[in-house]
């Protein structure tokens, strides 16, 4: 056997070796403050830090967040490590000074709908209680990389909300000009205004023909998972313990008021408890004796393979309650209706699945060689008007942040801060005001955007 | 390289095609890789984020690199994989994702800037100025992402869907699955036997294996004979399963390829299974070290797969790096074809020692050098460093079974350590039961006896009996996996081949603390790719394992969701283009609307007639107008059969109108017509419509269009659940019978003028109702009014309505009348002030529509409870008026929000919006329907209308909703 | 998904549409506490629930459905109406 240009050389420089990776990650993950470099000072993510970090094997980077135990005690905790509960703990923490404070996660944080949704964020809502709080949102959502210092790509790419008829049209005029009145942007667009902007779109011989569009420019999509992590890293170095495989099994309560709760890691004590397991809300209020207006719905949502840009916008259609967006790695992201049946499954099944397909090739044929890649599913917690609720409940101290049906993504900031402000001051934040628990029982007040009606399952 | 007289797919007949404009030659029907691999071409595309060249790794649906794209304009499809696309003469397939050529791609400088592209690089930059995201960093990173384009053009391929139902599913036929099916169909079950490749046998098409005693390929041959025979058996080609779904449904893509002269299909089925044995195999794993993604280094079975199936080597002087029993194979067929094997570099130091080709044990492949096609790989073993010629290396890291299909409802597999991969769980998926590779059966003896004994056991589960089944004797060679996951060393050892995930990422994701699994992926993109991980997920589970210290148990589990693979959206959506999208709903009075020129519209699933222009007329407002005036003036003809029509019969009929309506029902006598509305459970308007007492216990009930099947369903819920102990029978006649508006002053002539002496207008009172004998057809006769015209609606069996149509519009247009369409029916009834749903919009009390006097406090309505609510009954909500313009010249819009006229614009002014507007031609101005807070108590106030999409700012009267005859006389007259 | 309908058998799901908890309803005159509580408020298990279904493009049964809501597997299906089941009528 021949071995021709057969050398021997001395064992090679390692640039890595599994025994320094381990002592690497052991200390980042437990000693070295999070967020910080080997020095222990504050690490801010920028250009120029990921160029020296690149010049010197990438080796600085410590991590996003501590692993700390649980204390005994806090101030306050937040149940759920989803967006919403993070979002929370940070602006506890920077707009209250509040950072004796834990956020506990039965699984990995944004593990929930924060990493399962379609991405897209808007304020296009028109009914007072919505309007004010969506518009809220979407202002934090575009100073929120900075704020945060981290790069949830934030894309202000516009959406349209295609029309097929006169009664959808009449629908669009009011909520555009309801969102012009709430001080945000909208413009309706006429059918050749939009094919201008979005020519691939079936304009000839649809079933349901497009006349038109209601377009906010404002409006875009945001890397899901980023804002997770973004609100982590940033909650994490304000001090606020984030406590991951921490599962919640009991709130302990005397006299009416909330005293702690019992977890897979032992009891912690607290004089004000948060909920914020949007998904699972009625599992965690059952924990405290009480029964929320909620039931739990599976949404579906796919992504195709990678693509070269072929959609500029978000875009949605009447018929068919399609949605589809191109994330920046090129793959077409979209879905459509629940799937219309109590489930905590977090998957859907085919009927929804091949009526998604069918609306993308009723409205948008030129994308029928895209490739579905993956589909998967968010548990959502449905609400009987569609709408959420930030509220005290019966019990003191004992806090409820549920039922953000399929439209949590777009205000995670909005409800981190509003929920802190009702944690930290005991009053409503204004732009919040209208999410109250007891809307449903007074029928004062009904959010019903779909105006479907104000009873389960018909959102 | 193509080795003569080599591959047990025989010898097919040469097509000509190209690769990248190149003109080249090829075998029918093998893959475009064998046909590449043959011609020596191993640099096939290019890699995701830092574009590095790369060839074919794999032989199957796995294949992270080999994507490329076919065909021009609507044709073209992108990410293809070549390993699994069939070759026919004038393919024309061509790289992505590089420029100007796979060979010199300008964005191979990624490749140079990787140090600051790793894990996660984008979430920390990219931040200032904020704006610059959407204008320039954001472009950027579109532009470079993404793999293979779409053309932009309207699909045009071949798309079907098909429902199939079976005892027994198998998925695979690999020797676990033919063995399965053979066992299951002697014994009489109905079975479907699905498998993702063109030719049944599985792995056994690329060994060299024997089974009794004979080539494997004769065993095949005889078995699939067989299974053809058999009348219960649907033995499905090129069918991959690609979803598991609930209660044993599975979704599978059926895929014809294009071939020569024959344009390529696709049939997406859903598949119904009593029980299914999944017996899809195993798939090979690479190893992680240095460069490990070069052109010509390829899976060890994908080698054979080449070299056995389809009498290719890829390459001269091969050299294989493997953990285990099976990779040597690769050695052995090589140098049985003929083929030089430089050597077998094998980690284990027992490894198996072999007379043909040289092993080098406990030793490893620590880099590889050759940028578009492998030159020459490093190893490393106790005596140092060592580099080798070669020009393909042929890794295998194990197998990891294909259990994709058992994760897809939530289960998680179970790591095997003996095995060194996931096995699933038994009962992953409720009735489906794994058998032979895809559980850790890895031998093709423990295949098939797996596959028999899983067929006896879904026989047992089906109430059937059967024998022991006879096993043909196979071989049983030894595994001997010890694991290898990667190999320590300077530069990028890849895990994620298409997404440019390297061990220094995974690494770099630990020490960040993205430490969870799920983390790890989704801060990597590991197993985001177009493979979903196929090839990846388990060598990353273990990189992040040990990077964490942690076992792979205890790491977590890796899972998979549907599809299996990438499935075209045309498959899944077939049928939906253009007019597919939805079912069409004609009236009878379709065809009769369209000689006529009528403007259709869509009404849910109906077309209506929105107008009927005469000529002359160059706008719809004229022929609108013109409409409304035989109404007003004459007599008009509208197809109202859209309208929900539910018979109700029974003792108890009166009790359920009662029950579900919030007025008094139960007095309405035969022949009369009683005006009703509904509520929703929570208390809010559903529905209005009238009922008509047909006779004693028989009443006909008229629902909105829109709402009529959620008015159906909930009567069936209220006679069903509610109050079962009724004896009353509902039932939707809406098709049976076509109904007409026959509207205005002249209409009682008409109607003399039709039925003759058997119409007398003096036993017409208005709401009243019966039967009209017309001709030999009985018809029956409403006299209710949606226009404020005397009006009846004249209604007869579906099968008549065209030719009463026709006769109606020449009795109407022979007295100044005509037929009018939807705009100048919402006219005529705005002009009135009726409801439609834009006002009863499903937010609508009954208090706000001005409703709250009809509801009888002394029967119990559904609803009745919730509608007293305080919320519901205030006196500050927004409520039905009318409004006009100040100026009657000014206009008026639908959706436009209104204000105090001293208030600012902005939404904590605001006081309600504009529901519904129209031209009144009787009027001679706007008039519009408005909710408005508290606007009963603000009648003959001015109010403000802001639309800001058409740029109106009018003052407006707020009026009472009954802009017309408020008496009443006209209808009735 | 497939469910059982007690008149026509084991169907698609697309036959049919859902109506969410199976509850017994207040009487009409008790309150608005009652009704708010039937109306709104909901166990909502992670687990068997009772439910309606409508073969709303079947037969035009309500059909009492036990399914488990993580796992989906039916347990039970029944007529709300049983006395439907003779075809007779009541």
């Amino acid at each position: 056997m021949s071995v021709k240009g057969a050398q021997t050389q001395s064992a090679p420089l390692r640039s890595w070796d599994w025994k320094a990776w381990r002592i690497a990650v052991r200390l980042n993950g437990t000693i070295r403050p999070a967020g910080t470099d080997a020095l222990g000072v504050v690490m801010r993510f920028s250009g120029w830090r990921v160029l020296r970090e690149g010049l010197s094997g990438n080796r600085g980077w410590g991590p996003h967040w501590r692993d700390p135990d649980p204390k005994a005690e806090y101030d306050a905790v937040i149940i759920g490590g989803g967006g919403h509960g993070l979002a929370t703990a940070y602006y506890l923490a920077k707009d209250h000074g509040m950072t004796n404070i834990a956020v506990l996660e039965r699984g990995y944080l944004g593990g929930g709908n924060v990493g399962r949704n379609t991405t897209i964020v808007r304020a296009n809502y028109y009914l007072p209680g919505n309007s004010e709080f969506y518009s809220h949102s979407l202002k934090l959502w575009e100073g929120l990389e900075q704020d945060l210092n981290y790069n949830a790509m934030m894309s202000q790419r516009g959406i349209l909300n295609v029309f097929h008829n006169d009664a959808q049209r009449d629908a669009a005029v009011r909520r555009a000009n309801a969102i012009i009145n709430q001080g945000d942007d909208a413009e309706i667009l006429t059918r050749a205004q939009l094919r201008d902007m979005v020519p691939q779109l079936n304009y000839d011989g649809n079933r349901f023909p497009i006349q038109g569009a209601l377009l906010q420019r404002r409006a875009g999509t945001a890397r899901h998972d980023a804002v997770a992590w973004g609100f982590a890293r940033a909650a994490d170095l304000r001090g606020v313990d984030l406590i991951q495989n921490c599962e919640v099994t009991g709130i302990r309560t005397e006299g009416g008021r909330v005293t702690g709760v019992e977890t897979g890691r032992g009891t912690i004590r607290a004089k004000t408890v948060a909920m914020a397991a949007a998904g699972r809300s009625s599992q965690v209020a059952a924990l405290a004796g009480l029964t929320l207006p909620i039931e739990s719905y599976v949404l579906q949502a796919f992504v195709t393979e990678g693509l070269k840009p072929i959609i500029d916008h978000v875009i949605t259609f009447a018929e068919g309650h399609l949605y589809i967006s191109q994330s920046d790695k090129g793959g077409l992201v979209f879905g459509s209706y629940l799937d219309l049946y109590a489930s905590y499954a977090a998957r859907g099944n085919l009927p929804m699945v091949e009526h998604t397909m069918e609306a993308c090739m009723a409205m948008m044929p030129a994308i029928g060689k895209a490739k579905l890649l993956r589909g998967w599913g968010g548990i959502m917690d449905m609400t009987p008007d569609g709408s959420p609720i930030i509220d005290r409940t019966p019990i003191e101290g004992l806090y409820l942040n549920a039922g953000w049906c399929y439209g949590g993504f777009k205000a995670t900031p909005a409800s981190g801060q509003c929920y802190a402000h009702l944690i930290a001051t005991g009053r409503p934040h204004d732009a919040a005001a209208g999410f109250r628990l007891d809307r449903f029982e007074t029928g004062r007040g009904l959010m019903d955007e779909e105006a479907t009606g104000a009873q389960h399952n018909l959102h | 390289m193509r080795i003569s007289g080599w591959g047990q797919s025989g010898e097919a007949r040469e097509v000509g095609f190209t690769f990248n404009g190149q003109a080249l030659r090829g075998r029918d029907g093998e893959p475009l890789a064998a046909a590449l691999l043959a011609n020596g071409i191993h640099l096939v595309g290019r890699s995701f984020k830092y574009h590095r060249p790369r060839g074919i790794l794999t032989a199957g649906s796995e294949e992270p690199n080999a994507l490329v794209t076919l065909g021009e304009g609507a044709q073209q499809e992108p990410n293809v994989r070549a390993t699994t696309l069939p070759l026919f003469e004038g393919l024309s397939a061509r790289s992505q994702n590089c420029w100007p050529s796979v060979g010199f791609d300008v964005m191979a400088l990624n490749d140079l800037a990787a140090p600051f592209l790793g894990a996660g690089f984008y979430y920390k930059t990219f931040m200032w100025p904020a704006e610059f995201w959407e204008r320039l960093y954001e472009p950027l990173i579109r532009r470079a992402a993404g793999l293979g384009a779409l053309s932009g053009a309207p699909d045009d391929a071949a798309y079907e869907k098909a429902f199939g139902f079976c005892d027994l599913l198998v998925v695979g036929a690999g020797p676990a699955g033919l063995m399965a099916a053979l066992t299951a169909a002697r014994a009489g079950l109905d079975v479907i036997l699905c498998d993702e490749d063109v030719t049944p046998g599985g792995r056994l098409q690329s060994e060299r294996d024997t089974i009794a005693d004979a080539p494997a390929q004769a065993w095949i041959d005889a078995t699939v004979a067989e299974l053809d025979s058999c009348d219960n058996v649907r033995r499905m080609a090129r069918t991959t399963v690609t979803g598991v779904y609930d209660q044993g449904t599975y979704a599978a893509l059926e895929m014809v390829p294009q071939s020569s002269g024959r344009a390529g299909r696709a049939c997406f089925w859903r598949l119904m299974a009593k029980r299914a044995i999944l017996a899809t195999g195993a798939l090979e794993r690479p190893i992680a070290f240095a460069n490990n993604d070069r052109p010509g280094i390829m899976m060890a079975g994908a080698v054979r797969s080449y070299l056995n199936r389809w009498g290719v080597a890829p390459g001269e002087r091969v050299s294989v790096f493997a953990n285990n029993d099976h990779a040597h194979r690769t050695a052995r067929d090589l140098v049985a074809a003929g083929v030089h094997v430089a050597a077998v570099i094998d980690s284990r130091h027992d490894a198996p020692q072999s007379d043909l080709f040289r092993v080098i044990r406990g030793a490893t492949v620590c880099n590889a050098s050759g940028r578009r096609r492998l030159e020459s790989i490093t190893l490393r073993s106790v005596g140092g460093e060592e580099k080798l010629q070669t020009d393909c290396l042929a890794m295998s890291g194990g197998w990891n079974p294909t259990l994709h299909l058992t994760c897809h409802l939530n289960a998680r597999p179970r790591w095997r350590r003996d095995l060194a991969c996931f096995i699933p769980e038994p009962d992953a998926v409720p009735g489906l039961d794994p058998a032979g590779a895809c559980r850790g059966r890895f031998s093709t003896a423990q295949a098939l006896q797996d596959g028999a004994d899983a067929a006896l056991r879904a026989l047992k589960a089906l109430g059937k009996s059967a024998g022991p089944a006879d096993v043909p004797k196979a071989e049983a060679d030894s595994y001997g996996i010890q694991p290898l996951w990667s190999v320590p060393g300077r530069g990028r050892a890849w895990v994620d081949f298409q997404n440019d995930v390297t061990v220094k990422d995974i690494c770099q994701s630990a020490a960040e603390n993205f430490r969870s699994v799920e983390h790890m992926k989704r801060y990597t993109t590991q197993g985001m790719a177009t493979d979903q991980g196929k090839s990846s997920n388990v060598v990353a589970l273990a990189v992040l394992a040990e990077a964490t210290d942690r076992s792979i148990a205890e790491t977590g589990t890796t899972t998979f969701r549907p599809p299996f693979v990438p499935v075209a959206l045309g498959a899944m959506g077939a049928g939906a283009t253009g007019m597919g999208f939805a079912p069409r709903r004609m009236l009878s009075s379709h065809q009769v609307a369209e000689e006529r020129g009528a403007t259709m519209m869509e009404v849910g699933l109906w077309y209506r007639a929105s107008y009927f222009p005469k000529p002359g007329e160059t706008s719809w407002r004229q022929s609108c107008d013109r409409e409304v005036g035989y109404v007003r003036n004459a007599v008009g003809i509208a197809d109202v059969s859209t309208l929900g029509k539910i018979d109700i019969q029974g003792p108890d009929a009166a009790r359920l109108l009662e029950y579900v309506y919030v007025n008094r029902f139960s007095k309405l006598a035969p022949g009369r017509v009683r005006y009703g509305l509904m509520l929703r459970e929570d208390g809010f308007v559903m529905d209005d419509g009238t009922t008509a007492c047909l006779g004693e216990n028989h009443y006909v009930m008229t629902t909105t269009t829109a709402a009529a099947g959620q008015a159906m369903a909930h009567l069936e819920f209220v006679t069903q659940v509610l109050q079962p102990q009724w004896n009353v029978r509902i039932s939707s006649v809406t098709e049976q019978w076509a109904q007409f508006s026959i509207a205005g002053p002249k209409a009682r002539a008409l109607l003399q003028d039709l039925a003759g002496a058997g119409f007398v207008p003096s036993d017409w009172p208005f709401m009243s109702c019966g039967q009209l004998q017309l001709g030999d057809v009985m018809a029956r006769l409403f006299r209710i009014s949606f226009s404020g015209e005397e009006a009846y609606e004249l209604a007869v069996p579906s099968r008549y309505g065209e030719s009463l149509f026709r006769l109606l519009l020449e009795r109407a247009e022979a007295v100044g009348g005509g037929p009018y369409g939807l705009e100048a029916l919402n006219v005529l009834r705005l002009e009135k002030g009726f409801l439609t749903h834009a006002e009863i919009n499903g937010t609508a009390s009954l208090h706000d529509l001005g409703l709250e006097e009809m509801m009888n406090p002394d029967a119990p309505c559904v609803g009745q409870v919730m509608a007293g609510r305080e919320g519901l009954v205030a006196r500050d909500r927004m409520r039905l008026v009318g409004i006009r313009p100040t100026d009657p010249g000014e206009r008026l819009s639908a959706g436009a929000h209104l204000f105090d006229p001293d208030d600012s614009v902005e939404r904590k002014n605001d006081q309600g919006y504009v529901t519904s507007v129209g031209h009144s031609p009787t009027l001679g101005h706007m008039i519009g329907l408005a909710l408005i807070k508290s606007g009963p108590d603000r009648i003959g106030d001015p109010i403000r209308m802001v639309d800001h999409t058409a740029g109106l700012d009018v003052i407006c009267d707020i009026v009472e909703p009954v802009f017309f005859d408020p008496e009443g006389e006209r209808a009735r007259g | 998904m497939r469910i059982t309908c007690p008149l026509c058998g084991e169907r698609d799901r697309r036959e049919f549409t859902y109506r969410g908890a199976a509850l017994d309803a207040p009487a009409a005159d008790d309150g608005a506490e009652a009704w708010h509580s039937h109306v709104h408020l909901r166990q909502n298990p992670a687990g068997p629930l009772e439910e309606w279904w409508h073969h709303q493009q079947g037969c035009g049964s309500w059909i009492r459905v036990r399914r488990d809501t993580v796992s989906h597997v039916m347990l039970a299906s029944a007529l709300a109406k049983p006395e439907d089941a003779d075809g007779g009528s009541a």
